[in-house]
């Protein structure tokens, strides 16, 4: 099987197809912090950021770090009667995985565990990248990606479980919230905000591309439209 | 300002999914690339109402055994108590417990009923061609999209429970079979509304005119 061919761009890119309703429009200028909604369907279209990458970079380290602390410490304990025993996020998964449920376990892996790790990591190289002058074809290739990963990552529904265990739990004995807990409940907020401090079209709009013919081509038609050549 | 409502796919453009950009493909070909990232192009999510149908039964099928097997057993001395999503919701009302109670039972028995129901009356009202109420079922489909990942709650609720409730030999909890039966739903109704093209739903509105708010 050949490749596909790449598709012709058109020349105006504030021009766009509501990914909900189709409906063609054209973006309009924003202010920092404004968004611009489908006026059909009302989904937002675009957020435009205060610095789109120095604010994702920095929660994304900040969040890297509390990764490493949520994933390395205990996150609960319990004792009864003389017994004590506690488990971390991986241990979680190892019991399931330990106990017939293999394909449970690797999806709580997947969702508490790498997702996240991939959220984060995708992250630090999107923005990384996208500093240079022409972020190279890569860049897009991880951003094509990302809300994938975003998807899948469950943090903050895996802070309800364990806080519906740990009750569950207290009826019978006494239970430790460790260090890792409150870990994964900075990274619930640092996830949050870190995505929503992002701005995915400003990246976009800079990436090297696929066909890169073809933006070259285009970036000097639109000079030559600029300047007022006729085409 | 007012301007004739148009969707993208009428005036020959494919909007990519992944980053935005609008392109067109060769005369008469629907399957090109993204210029931009290279993501492959369609006019609509490829057989989106067949792939989501498949998903939506599939999740259906498997929310039986969800329900009626045990997703934990606990074992004291006394014997083996298998427990199914229902009797965790049961054994956890009691008047202090009972909002925990509330999460489990709309976190593992509304939501994901709701959401089968739910994708199953959008399919439905696409492959009838209708044309009412186009605003509230994108807006139902968004709502599905971002409550979905919330009954995978109970998924990590048991998980927990039987890794720390390992007091040998008073009591132990395990995983039960039920617990796989409702991963499955929940991963299944989370790629039903991946394939879903919420597009669909206004393809069978004729052109119309919008006003700007």
């Amino acid at each position: 099987m050949t490749a596909r061919p790449y598709n012709a761009p058109g020349s105006d890119s504030r021009l766009v197809g509501c990914p909900h309703c189709d409906l063609l429009q054209r973006l309009p200028a924003l202010a920092m912090g404004e968004a611009a909604r489908c006026p059909r369907c009302e989904k937002e279209l675009w957020r435009r950021r205060e610095d789109p990458l120095g604010r994702p970079l920095a929660l994304a380290i900040a969040a890297a770090i509390l990764y490493v602390v949520a994933n390395t410490s205990p996150m609960l304990g319990l004792s009864a009667v003389g017994h004590h025993a506690s488990t971390t996020l991986f241990g979680g998964a190892r019991h399931l995985w330990d106990n017939g449920q293999e394909i449970v376990a690797v999806l709580v892996l997947f969702t508490a565990v790498v997702a996240p790790a991939l959220q984060i990591g995708f992250m630090l190289a999107i923005v990384g990248g996208a500093r240079r002058p022409r972020p190279p074809h890569w860049v897009g290739t991880l951003l094509r990606h990302h809300p994938k990963t975003a998807t899948w990552s469950m943090i903050e529904v895996m802070i309800l479980g364990v806080l519906v265990a740990l009750i569950k739990i207290a009826d019978y004995a006494s239970v430790v919230a460790g260090p890792a807990l409150f870990a994964l409940g900075g990274l619930v907020v640092l996830l949050a905000a870190m995505q929503s401090a992002f701005d995915p079209r400003d990246v976009w709009a800079r990436v090297e591309w696929a066909d890169e013919a073809t933006r070259a081509a285009a970036e000097r038609a639109a000079l030559d439209a600029a300047a007022g050549v006729p085409s | 300002m007012s301007a004739p409502a148009v969707g993208a796919m009428r005036r020959g453009w494919q909007s990519c999914e992944a980053c935005g950009l609008l392109s067109r493909p060769a005369p008469g070909a629907d399957d090109g690339r993204c210029p931009r990232c290279g993501e492959d192009l369609a006019f609509r999510k490829r057989r989106s109402v067949e792939r989501t149908w498949a998903f939506v039964i599939a999740a259906a099928v498997c929310y039986v055994p969800a329900n009626v097997l045990p997703v934990m057993v606990t074992t004291t001395a006394a014997g083996s108590a298998p427990d199914t999503i229902m009797e965790g919701v049961i054994l956890l009302w009691s008047p202090t417990g009972w909002p925990l109670s509330l999460i489990v039972l709309v976190a593992s028995i509304m939501i994901p009923s709701a959401k089968i129901l739910a994708l199953a009356y959008l399919l439905v009202t696409v492959q009838r061609g209708s044309v009412a109420n186009n605003a509230e079922r994108v807006r139902l489909y968004r709502t599905v999209e971002l409550i979905g990942r919330w009954s995978m709650v109970d998924v990590f609720v048991d998980t927990f429970t039987a890794a720390l409730v390992q007091l040998q030999p008073l009591m132990a909890v395990e995983p039960g079979p039920g617990l796989f039966f409702f991963a499955a739903v929940v991963v299944l109704t989370m790629l039903a509304v991946e394939s879903f093209d919420p597009r669909l739903i206004w393809d069978a509105a004729p052109a119309e005119e919008v006003a700007h708010a």
